[in-house]
This record gives structure tokens, sequence and C-alpha cells, in this order.
């Protein structure tokens, strides 16, 4: 699904080769610092690398239109930012820009997926780190996209929403045949959960490493 | 009958900026320099711009008053980059090139010619004052909306960047922060057209009124200057802003850093 040919980002990433498979869960990890969080932001190109090449589906990056990219590859930020409005605005959002829509119904359901208890009504103000990440969880699920990039998904929760979240995932990747990368420092989740395991090497080290 | 000031009668009014310099010199403020220096040019320039406009008047010519209308479009451009300096990229400069003149003059020529129908079409009496008054605001509102939107840039790129990561176009990931730049652009236009008339009475009809119309004509006229100001500014801004935003972002909708 995507490739990285010779990737380098400034100082921080070089990574000669690299494949990330359609359909699979794949977890990033490696120390802080080594770029696991710049890697992502460059599959959805947030930033570009300095040299090399990613490919998506065979494609080079660099010339694929970015808001279709992106409407394909969602990227779920560790600290996402919330608009400061209602849960419902928050969720519509993403939607109106993919032109899809959704009914309270619709958005309800995906609260009680990640185990959200809100009104949609109610300010986002006051929503702990948590609840925040979990709202942004629903928010990027919403838009049923073909990638799901998630860094740090379960920062924010406790062991119990954590696995709950994460069995969540699972589904979206077995029943719906999502690709899921995300980066993880939880190495239980990721033995757990994870189909394959790539250790981001900082560049120094000048290599990613792959673990089956 | 209108009172001549004599030059030690305008020297007189030079009393306050005494004032302010005492007040600056001894609160230890340092702002002497500019002072003294906004005091000299100011009284400079319009004594220069008394003798253009006496000579334009003697030798009425269309090329001349359209050399005047450009040469302070101009200035007013220039004002707007000197004001930001290095945070303009040239993309930036180029669409304020393009998009200042672009929306004053078809404001400047509607009012002129439509709404007061002056003749000879290029008269310098009417074209010269309305030129400054229109370019002069639509320069302040560039200035204030500018500065909200490279702000914002600077300070809210988790906001922008989160818009782009849901799948936004530039119009939309940017689409509250060019409302509030618009927003903060008009902002002094409206609030000059509430107090107009009961806080102040604005410069163009005190000028008028001084000079012996009859107060209802002077009035006429500041309504009729109001609404092109409005026009021309609402127009110009919109279009920096619109126009503007989008050089913020490269080919791959990222930020420029």
């Amino acid at each position: 699904m995507f490739t990285f040919e010779n990737v380098t980002y400034q100082d921080i990433i070089n990574i000669p080769e690299l494949t990330i498979e359609s359909g699979k869960i794949t977890a990033l990890i490696g120390d802080s610092g080594s770029g696991k969080t710049t890697l992502l932001k460059m599959m959805v190109k947030l930033i570009s690398p300095s040299s090399g090449i990613i490919r998506y589906r065979g494609e080079d990056l660099a010339v694929l239109d970015p808001i279709l990219h992106r409407r394909q590859v969602v990227l779920l930020a560790q600290k996402p930012y919330l608009f400061k409005e209602t849960l419902r605005d928050n969720l519509l959002i993403g939607l109106s820009y993919h032109l899809k829509q959704a009914d309270d119904d619709a958005l309800r359901r995906v609260l009680a997926k990640v185990e959200l208890d809100k009104n949609l009504d109610a300010s986002v103000d006051h929503l702990s780190g948590g609840e925040a990440q979990r709202l942004a969880l629903a928010r990027v699920m919403l838009l049923d996209a073909d990638v799901y990039l998630l860094d740090e998904p379960a920062s924010a929760l406790d062991e119990k929403s954590e696995g709950i979240i994460m069995h969540l995932l699972k589904g979206l990747n077995q029943e719906q045949g999502k690709t899921i990368v995300m980066v993880s420092h939880h190495l239980n989740t990721i033995k757990a959960f994870a189909d394959h395991t790539i250790k981001i090497a900082s560049r120094r080290n000048k290599e990613a490493n792959h673990d089956h | 009958m209108i009172i001549d000031l004599t030059f030690w009668q305008v020297a007189f009014g030079y009393l306050f900026v005494v004032i302010l310099l005492v007040i600056l010199r001894t609160r230890g403020i340092k702002r002497e320099r500019m002072l003294l220096w906004a005091s000299i040019r100011m009284t400079l320039q319009l004594i220069l711009m008394g003798y253009v406009l006496i000579w334009l008047f003697n030798h009425p010519h269309p090329l001349l008053t359209l050399a005047v209308v450009l040469l302070m479009l101009a200035f007013a451009i220039h004002t707007i980059f000197r004001k930001f300096k290095n945070d303009l990229r040239k993309r930036m400069k180029t669409v304020i090139l393009v998009t200042f003149p672009l929306g004053a003059m078809p404001v400047l020529l509607y009012f002129l010619w439509v709404v007061i129908q002056i003749d000879p079409y290029y008269d310098a009496r009417y074209v010269i004052p309305i030129t400054g008054m229109i370019i002069g605001n639509s320069m302040t509102g560039i200035t204030l909306g500018l500065n909200t939107m490279l702000q914002a840039f600077k300070h809210e790129r988790d906001a922008i960047e989160a818009h782009l990561l849901l799948g936004a176009n530039i119009g939309q990931a940017t689409k509250d922060i060019a409302n509030r730049a618009f927003d903060n652009a008009i902002m002094p236009t409206l609030n000059s057209m509430l107090g107009m008339g009961i806080i102040f009475l604005p410069g163009m009809m005190t000028g008028q009124i001084l000079s012996g119309i009859v107060p209802t004509t002077a009035i006429m006229y500041q309504i009729a200057i109001m609404m092109g100001i409005l026009g021309s500014v609402t127009i110009t801004t919109f279009l920096v802003i619109r126009f503007g935003a989008r050089t913020c972002f490269n080919h791959d909708l990222q930020i420029e850093s």
C-alpha cells in the first residue's frame, strides 16, 4: 500500500526501504524523536520528504492530489485538535469536506462505538483528554477512509478504554478491510493487535527494521 | 467669510508637539525622534502637496491626474510592504499589487463618474482628494486584515492542519481565519460610520464647512464618500484575504513555513 524508497526528512528520518501492507494493522515503534510522527505526516502529505520517493498504491505520492489523497488516508494526531463547538459540529465537519452527510442516529452510533456517552449538543470544552481522543477517533471513523494512520491513539486512555478502542480498530481492519498504521509505545497492545511491527530507527542508525 | 491662516497662526499649532515632546521626555518614552520626524514629514508633505495641487489645477491634463493617482496607490502599497517587512512572501506581495488596484480603481471610477459625475472626467480638484480617502482607508483595511491572517497562520497552525487532515481544501481550511480577518478589516470603517455626525464630524465635511459650503451639501458629499470608502475597503480586503490565504500554502496544500 505504501512503499518508501530512500526517504529522508531533514535530519530526522532516513529510510532506505520500507513497505506497509494493505489490509493489515502495522505498528510503528521506536524511540521518541525517531521520526514516527514525521513518517505519518509524510504519508498524508502534510509534509514532503527532503529526498526519496513514497508510493501509495504504486503511485508517487508527490504527484497525487493532496485533497483526494487525504480523503482516502486519514491521520489522527496524538493530540487531536477539536474545534470549539459542539460534539455534533466536530463530527460533521470532516464529513462535509468529504461531501457526505450523517443523521444524528449515525453520529450517536459512532459515539457509542468509541464509548463516549455525551450529548451531541454538548460543548467540547469540558471533555477530558481521553474523551477528546475518542471523539477525534469517532470523527475520522465517520469518514470511512481506506487507510487510518493513528499517532498513539490510546495515549490519553486508561487500560480499559484502550482495550475497547483497540478491539474497535481490529474490527475495522478485519470486517471492513481497513489498513491501519499506528504509532504506539504499548508493547502488549502491539503484540495483541498488530500484524506487523516496524521499528523506526533514528537517523544515526539509518535503517528501519521489519519484525513479523 | 473664510479665515486665512498665517504662518504664525499655524506655528502656534506646533505647541501641541512641544507638549507631547515634554511628556515623552519626562516619562522616558523613546519616541521623540519619531514625533519630530512625523511632524516635519507631515508639514513638508502637505506643503508640497499644496503646491502640486495648485500646479495641477492650473495645468489640467488627464495624464497628470492619472499619474498622481498611480503615485498615491504605489505609495499605499509600499507602506503595506514596509509595515510587514519580511512577513510577506513574494506571492503575497504579487496578490496585493494586483488586487489592491483591482479593488480600489473600479470603486473610485464608479464614485467619480457615476455618483458625482465630475466634469471634466479627470478634474484633479475632485479626483485627488477622493482618491486619497478611498486608497488610504483601503490601505488601513488591508493592513488590519493581513495582520489578523498572518498572525493566525503563525499561531493557529494546528487548527488549519486539523481542517486539512479532515480533507478540507484551502477555502474550507481558512474560512474561519479569513472571516475574522475580513471582520477586523472592515471594523474601523463600520465604527466610524456609527460615530459619524455625533461623536465627530469627518475631515472632508469639516473642510467643506470651514471653506463656506452649506452643511447640507457637505453632508451629502460625506455620505457618498463613506459609501465609496466602505465599498473599496470591502472589495480590496476581500480580494487580498481571499487570494492572499492561498499564498500561505504550497501546491501540496501544506502550510508554507
